[in-house]
């Protein structure tokens, strides 16, 4: 986590703009805001009711697919929402490995073995790994279910156990909503029981909480000093935020981040092309991406700043 | 041309002696090296002597650019806590036992370096072009992306290694990237050998049998690169690191061919191909 200079909150005028150095992961908002579950936390309030954005088809997925060779897009990744709610999400994802690696954010509820079996077969076919991260928000029910709702957590081990399986190494992905101390026991903890799932190299990623949405209800939102000002942001490595390598396709256009789908200003364009102007840092949200860095992105994509 | 490309040396200076004389033996005598000289193993000063005789011309990976600069840490950005762990064991140790005219060597070592030769232009560089701590895996990288870097960074080969593990990809108009492999550790494959690369151009190429034709040229000038698996005296060199007191989960790696630590970074498909 990044140390933050004491400073004044950003004014209007004073607010720092990010450019897009590259476009290294394109996201696709591929079940727009459609999800089976309903989480207290979610920072874009996503339910089985929410159509503010919608499924993506497949042929608008290979459509950018094909403009994102020019970009020199490196790695694709799918969010919802529940991405498997989406019929076609099988051969998306199957189109997509032709093109480069893939990664997909699942709650791990719904996945079925034969969809598992036709990207297994997809993956080893090619050269690109396909990587699935399983949302389970503690390594017990307790910890979890009150977020994502009864009997969630039982559901998502079976979708681990599910993936592993059919030989996928799932990176289980939880919200931090403990004390920051308390992550090393919590992940010991949750290393035991993906153990005991049939999960026996465990891969752990842990994801700040995003006061936005949901969660702005659930717990509290950003308050007014929650704001990256210029003078943050000199000698900060560019590249610890999403919106200096990413942008993200939506049913409703190019957006700039898959955190900021609400936000107004967050739509930059029709096309990718129209996504690449600079991006205003004016959100709470962007203040979290600043203190955490690298909070959208694999580990295997890391990129931590040197000096 | 033909040149001897080494990868991270992680002070396994056994791997580099026995890499100078099977590169020798082969004809070949300029070499190069892709950065990070220390890490892992024992008695960091040893590599620097071997370096300096053979000529072998260097750049600066993260490892070196933090030991020459007095850093925290190794840059190598995990974030798993037992990664961490085993890295700062490795960096403290490295950092320790370098003597002061060896770092100040490192700290000024540069980031990248170019080469024509034969009409091919080559770009050396430590993680990628643009960012000396990038991982390139083969697993998680596009065509499309090594081809738009190898294009805006003017570069016909691009050679990279600080992953640990050699591939290459074929790009547009004969474009290729390539990493070269490690010297320091074996390839998390379950053998103990270590690897390197081996690059002949124009005249140097093996010439084709019959009307076989050039396998691979770059502007119409043949190519041809070679992986070349190292075997060296790895039972010395765990038995030295022992002696130096080095965590066994190292110790178990060079005997094994497995690797034990810092495993968080590696993309599924590279973490399948290993035993842990």
């Amino acid at each position: 986590m990044v140390r933050i200079p004491m400073t004044s909150p950003a004014s209007p005028g004073n607010i720092p703009h990010v450019e897009l150095r590259s476009l290294d992961e394109l996201w696709f908002q591929v079940s727009g805001t459609l999800c089976n579950l309903e989480c207290t936390h979610c920072f874009i309030s996503c339910s089985p009711h929410n159509d503010s954005f919608g499924y993506l088809s497949l042929e608008t997925v290979s459509q950018s697919l094909e403009e994102s060779i020019r970009w020199g897009v490196k790695e694709y990744y799918f969010t919802g929402g529940e991405p498997f709610l989406n019929r076609d999400i099988v051969p998306i994802l199957e189109r997509t490995l032709e093109f480069g690696p893939a990664t997909v954010l699942t709650n791990g509820i719904v996945l079925q073995p034969e969809w598992l079996s036709r990207l297994r077969d997809a993956e080893q076919r090619g050269k690109y790994s396909l990587e699935f991260r399983v949302s389970i928000d503690g390594p017990t029910p307790e910890a979890n279910d009150p977020i994502r709702g009864p009997r969630t957590f039982e559901r998502a081990m079976k979708g681990v156990r599910l993936l592993v399986e059919h030989g996928f190494l799932p990176i289980i992905t939880m919200a931090r909503t403990w004390d920051l101390s308390e992550d090393e026991r919590i992940l010991g903890e949750f290393r035991s029981v993906l153990k005991e799932h049939g999960c026996d190299r465990p891969r752990l990623k842990v994801l700040p909480r995003l006061q936005i949405g949901a969660e702005a209800g659930r717990t509290e939102g950003y308050g007014q000093h929650d704001r990256i000002t210029p003078e943050m942001m000199q000698e900060f490595d560019e590249s610890q935020l999403i919106c200096n390598h990413s942008r993200v396709v939506t049913d409703r256009g190019v957006y700039v981040c898959p955190i900021l789908l609400d936000a107004p200003d967050a739509r930059l364009g029709e096309t990718l092309e129209d996504a690449t102007v600079n991006f205003p840092l004016s959100h709470g949200a962007c203040y979290t991406c600043y203190q955490y860095g690298a909070i959208c992105t694999n580990p295997s994509a890391s990129k931590s700043s040197t000096t | 041309m033909k040149l001897a490309i080494f990868g991270g040396i992680y002070n396994n200076y056994l791997a580099l002696e026995a890499a100078i004389a099977d590169a020798r033996a082969r004809g070949i005598d300029q070499f190069y090296c892709l950065g990070d000289l220390g890490a892992f193993g024992p008695y960091p000063n040893r590599v620097f002597p071997l370096l300096k005789e053979a000529g072998v011309i260097c750049i600066q990976g993260n490892y070196d650019d933090s030991i020459g600069n007095d850093l925290d840490d190794c840059q190598c950005g995990y974030t798993d806590p037992r990664d961490n762990h085993f890295a700062q064991i490795s960096y403290e140790y490295t950092y320790r036992n370098t003597a002061p005219e060896n770092r100040r060597w490192m700290r000024d070592l540069p980031t990248e370096l170019r080469l024509e030769a034969d009409g091919i232009r080559f770009l050396f560089c430590h993680g990628s072009p643009r960012q000396t701590n990038e991982f390139l895996w083969e697993s998680t990288t596009s065509t499309q992306f090594l081809d738009k870097l190898a294009i805006d960074h003017n570069a016909d080969i691009v050679l990279a290694t600080h992953t640990g593990i050699h591939w290459q990809r074929e790009l547009s108009d004969g474009r290729r990237f390539v990493n070269v492999g490690v010297l320091g550790r074996p390839e998390n494959d379950g053998s103990t050998n270590v690897w390197y690369t081996i690059i002949r151009t124009g005249k140097d190429t093996p010439k084709p049998t019959g009307s076989a034709r050039w396998d691979s040229t770059v502007n119409n000038i043949p190519i041809e690169i070679d992986f070349i698996p190292l075997a060296y005296n790895h039972q010395r060199l765990a038995q030295e690191m022992q002696n130096e007191g080095l965590p066994e989960e190292f110790i178990d790696t060079i005997r094994n061919g497995w690797w034990t630590t810092c495993l968080e970074v590696l993309p599924s498909r590279e973490r399948l191909a290993g035993k842990w």
